[in-house]
């Protein structure tokens, strides 16, 4: 059921979340964070609706979107609520700003009532993020703060950004879309041989900040000299290799679908290893909302590596 | 419940760099490794095992190169048996089907003909199993899911002993997967232990109990030790008795082969009644590391003991045709392949006592039965009522004992009831209830208590899997009452389809003021 509430505020709109309630039966029990979603009005909106959706259905939540109108329009808020089937396991509140409103400080200003209480908060810019997250107005109220630096207009900038502000609680998609690779990996070494690690080489398409942080990984995890190189795939991250003395292991995904492994003595295996969707990495984040000292250790390590120039083929 | 930092092979002292107990993301991805499934033609394997292997493949759980092995007497080849598994997976997998990981787990598939004893196909599946480790690098580990009858496990293990199969050396592993029955009495599963470590060492056997895959009975522990609210009240002095419950609404057409002569309480108390009346009752445990888990397992069951007289205090019955649920059904005697003079009790409840100080004179019962009125396993924990109430009798008639109640399956969840205040100038109190639903909101992403089960055979990691003492034990519970029974004249009392269950089972709770909920 989707309820239209047009130049509106925060307590009609709880007044009527309320009321939604009592006439259709418990809808917004054992939800367990709040999820707000940050974004301007367009196209994208939807998209982001149905990641948080499909989301909700491991994490029951209520998702305020809070999607920013024209700033030279008067000053006005929108309200829309979604609930039941048009909501996945959620409930949904569409909050549009326009004029004074599609300003940062006043749009928290609009979420604060609406956060439910004692849950924790979990702010997602989908597309373009704040240069400081932590800083933002929403980000203050939020524990966790997910960005993503590939979605925005220039993935390198913003996650340059994310290098240089990053405080415990942020996370960016970025590092959510390595989760397999680095299973995978370490997988790899969990079995004999146990030999270290003497040297790795990441490679994968110039503008690849995934690339650029599983290097940073690898090079905290490590303490060898890592390179960074671009390679001949145009799928993201292509290929790592980690050198040990009885030979290299390697996982290779020239077409962004399948990757090998390799391992000395051992047979090529073949593994699906495809490129994430948004709404299964989301799903991830929402898993654990206590800070990623990994992701924020491997940001450092990224300042570690060495940038190679020839491209590797794969 | 995860197994710490542990790797079942390698080098004491190594440890893997790229690991941190502090990254939470990674996941443990098995090692290298293939199963093989005996008696793939079942429907336990279509419906349950092959949907999982495809889940767990979609996940990313499963190693690159992992093996799938049929073992059945159907001439089929390899592509035939991919064919099965395809549609298995189509019908039944939880995840969405993805081509090109069904692709590669696809490659991983072979199939061996032959009977059980049949030298011949167990030497065809030895080669087949090291050809697998040459081409797929499967690296000599290798589990052995025995989806079988227990009549077979003898010849089964005899073969794998003889042609190799279950021998490991060094750090290659092999395991076997055995499903309930577990035997029959005490007896009957001594002996089958016996068969079973013959040929495995008790490590290396993974005796599965579905239930204990399941997130809520996992809950249970997460409920009970990481919260300060419920502890303090969960004894004797505040507990009245437990109510653990698991009923089936379906009857038993077509199961006469296996269930003709067993009966309910073999059936499900001896195994998963029990094993939930464990993680009710049992102490905290020092750690959740399998050890240190099942200890407290058995110590819990070893203090488990029947209530006698076993006539007033036991229940069981058979039930009958009739209309249920607006269908008509046949009763036990008339259901194809069961004897029409059947005394195969279909509904059994028994009274167990749990002799720890914490649980002085607070009853268990346990019940489960078939055309039940609906599908359902819960475990309630009723309380005892307020000592004295400020309320006069009026005020307070409609108002029953507190319960909190773990709901697991279907809609699982958790329930409390207590008593509130009806709105008005009376004072009136009347019984509510709160509910945590976890079960519409969480389990459309979590996994299939097989997938979980699996998983952690092929990662070696064992506290989900009673062992052979918890089984032992649960018969030295159960005979008693089994063997009261035969030796009985009279048979199980009839039930009509749908209701719950047999008169003399409102009588043992009656006996001592109590009344069963209705679930």
């Amino acid at each position: 059921m989707i309820v239209d509430l047009p130049s509106s505020n925060s307590s009609t709109v709880n007044k009527k979340l309320v009321e939604l309630r009592e006439s259709n039966g418990v809808l917004a029990l054992g939800r367990v964070l709040t999820l707000v979603v940050v974004t301007d009005d367009g196209l994208s909106i939807e998209g982001a609706i149905e990641a948080a959706n499909s989301a909700s259905r491991e994490h029951p939540c209520r998702v305020i979107v809070l999607a920013r109108g024209a700033r030279k329009a008067a000053p006005r808020m929108d309200a829309q609520i979604r609930v039941g089937g048009d909501a996945g396991a959620s409930e949904v509140i569409v909050l549009r700003g326009y004029g004074a409103l599609a300003d940062p400080e006043p749009g928290a200003g609009m979420v604060m009532p609406l956060l439910l209480p004692d849950a924790p908060v979990v702010a997602w810019w989908p597309n373009e993020a704040p240069a400081v997250p932590s800083e933002d107005a929403i980000g203050k109220l939020a524990q966790r703060r997910i960005t993503d630096a590939l979605s925005s207009k220039n993935p390198l900038k913003a996650f340059e950004q994310r290098r240089a502000h990053h405080v415990a609680g942020d996370t960016d998609l970025t590092w959510t879309r390595l989760t397999q690779w680095r299973a995978l990996l370490a997988a790899a070494l969990d079995f004999p041989p146990h030999e270290d690690v003497t040297a790795a080489l990441v490679a994968g398409e110039v503008v690849s900040p995934s690339t650029d942080l599983l290097a940073g990984w690898l090079a905290t995890r490590l303490n060898v000299k890592i390179k960074r190189s671009p390679s001949t795939s145009t799928h993201g991250m292509s290929l790592v290799r980690l050198t040990r003395s009885s030979g290299p292991v390697e996982l290779t995904r020239p077409d962004g679908k399948i990757a090998t492994l390799s391992q000395p003595g051992q047979p090529d295996r073949m593994i699906a290893l495809a490129r994430r969707s948004v709404p299964d990495c989301l799903s991830e984040e929402l898993r654990r909302l206590d800070p990623d000292e990994i992701y924020g250790a491997a940001l450092t390590g990224v300042g570690e590596i060495s940038r190679g120039r020839t491209p590797v083929k794969v | 419940m995860t197994s710490g930092t542990k790797i079942s092979s390698g080098s004491a002292g190594y440890v893997n760099p790229l690991r941190d107990p502090r990254d939470k993301r990674l996941p443990r991805i098995a090692g290298p490794c293939g199963l093989v499934i005996f008696g793939v033609t079942g429907d336990l394997s279509r419906k349950k095992l092959m949907p999982a292997i495809y889940d767990l493949a979609n996940r990313g759980l499963l190693p690159p190169g992992f093996a799938l092995t049929g073992f059945a007497r159907r001439d089929w080849s390899t592509d035939d048996f991919g064919q099965i598994v395809y549609e298995a997976v189509r019908q039944h997998a939880r995840t969405p089907f993805r081509q090109e990981v069904w692709d590669r787990l696809a490659e991983g598939f072979r199939f061996v003909e032959g009977s059980f004893d049949d030298d011949d196909a167990f030497d065809r599946l030895e080669s087949t199993v090291r050809d697998l480790d040459r081409v797929r690098g499967t690296g000599g580990n290798h589990a052995f899911y025995l989806s079988i009858p227990p009549s077979a496990f003898p010849v089964v293990c005899k073969q794998l002993a003889r042609s190799g199969l279950s021998a490991q050396d060094g750090e290659q592993w092999r395991r076997v997967v055995i499903e309930k029955p577990f035997g029959h009495d005490l007896q009957s599963a001594r002996e089958l232990n016996a068969i079973v470590d013959d040929v495995f060492p008790e490590d290396s056997v993974f005796r599965i109990d579905h239930y204990l895959g399941k997130e809520t009975v996992q809950n249970v522990l997460a409920m009970r030790f990481a919260n300060q609210l419920f502890e303090p009240i969960w004894n004797s002095h505040y507990v009245d008795h437990v109510q653990i419950t698991m009923a089936e609404d379906i009857g038993l057409g077509g199961r006469a082969g296996y269930y003709d002569g067993i009966g309910a309480a073999r059936d499900v108390i001896q195994n998963h009644l029990l094993q939930l009346l464990a993680f009710t009752a049992m102490e905290e445990p020092t750690s959740f590391s399998s050890d240190e888990l099942r200890s407290e397992k058995i110590k819990v069951l070893n203090a488990t003991k029947l209530v006698g007289p076993i006539d007033e205090t036991t229940a069981r019955g058979q039930y009958t045709g009739g209309w249920q649920g607006g269908q008509l059904v046949r009763g036990l005697k008339e259901e194809e392949g069961f004897d029409p003079n059947s005394r195969t009790e279909t509904f059994a409840a028994i009274t167990c006592e749990v002799e720890t100080r914490r649980w002085a004179g607070v009853p268990f019962y346990l019940r489960t039965g078939k055309r039940l009125g609906r599908r359902v396993t819960e475990i309630a924990v009723i309380f005892k009522r307020a000592p004295h109430l400020p309320f006069d009798q009026t005020m307070t008639e409609e108002l029953g004992q507190n319960a909190f109640v773990v709901r697991v399956q279907p809609d699982e969840g958790v329930t409390m009831r207590f008593g509130s205040k009806v709105p008005g100038s009376q004072m009136e109190v009347r019984d509510v209830t709160m509910d945590f639903g976890y079960g519409t909101a969480f389990t459309e992403a979590s996994p299939e208590a097989y997938e979980r089960l699996i998983l952690d055979v092929l990662l070696g990691e064992p506290s989900l899997f009673p062992v052979n003492e918890e089984v032992e034990r649960s018969w030295e519970i159960l005979d008693p009452v089994i063997e009261h029974w035969q030796a009985a004249e009279e048979g199980p009392a009839p039930y009509p389809a749908g209701s719950w269950g047999p008169e003399s089972a409102e009588k043992m709770l009656a006996r001592t003021g109590r009344t069963w909920r209705r679930p």
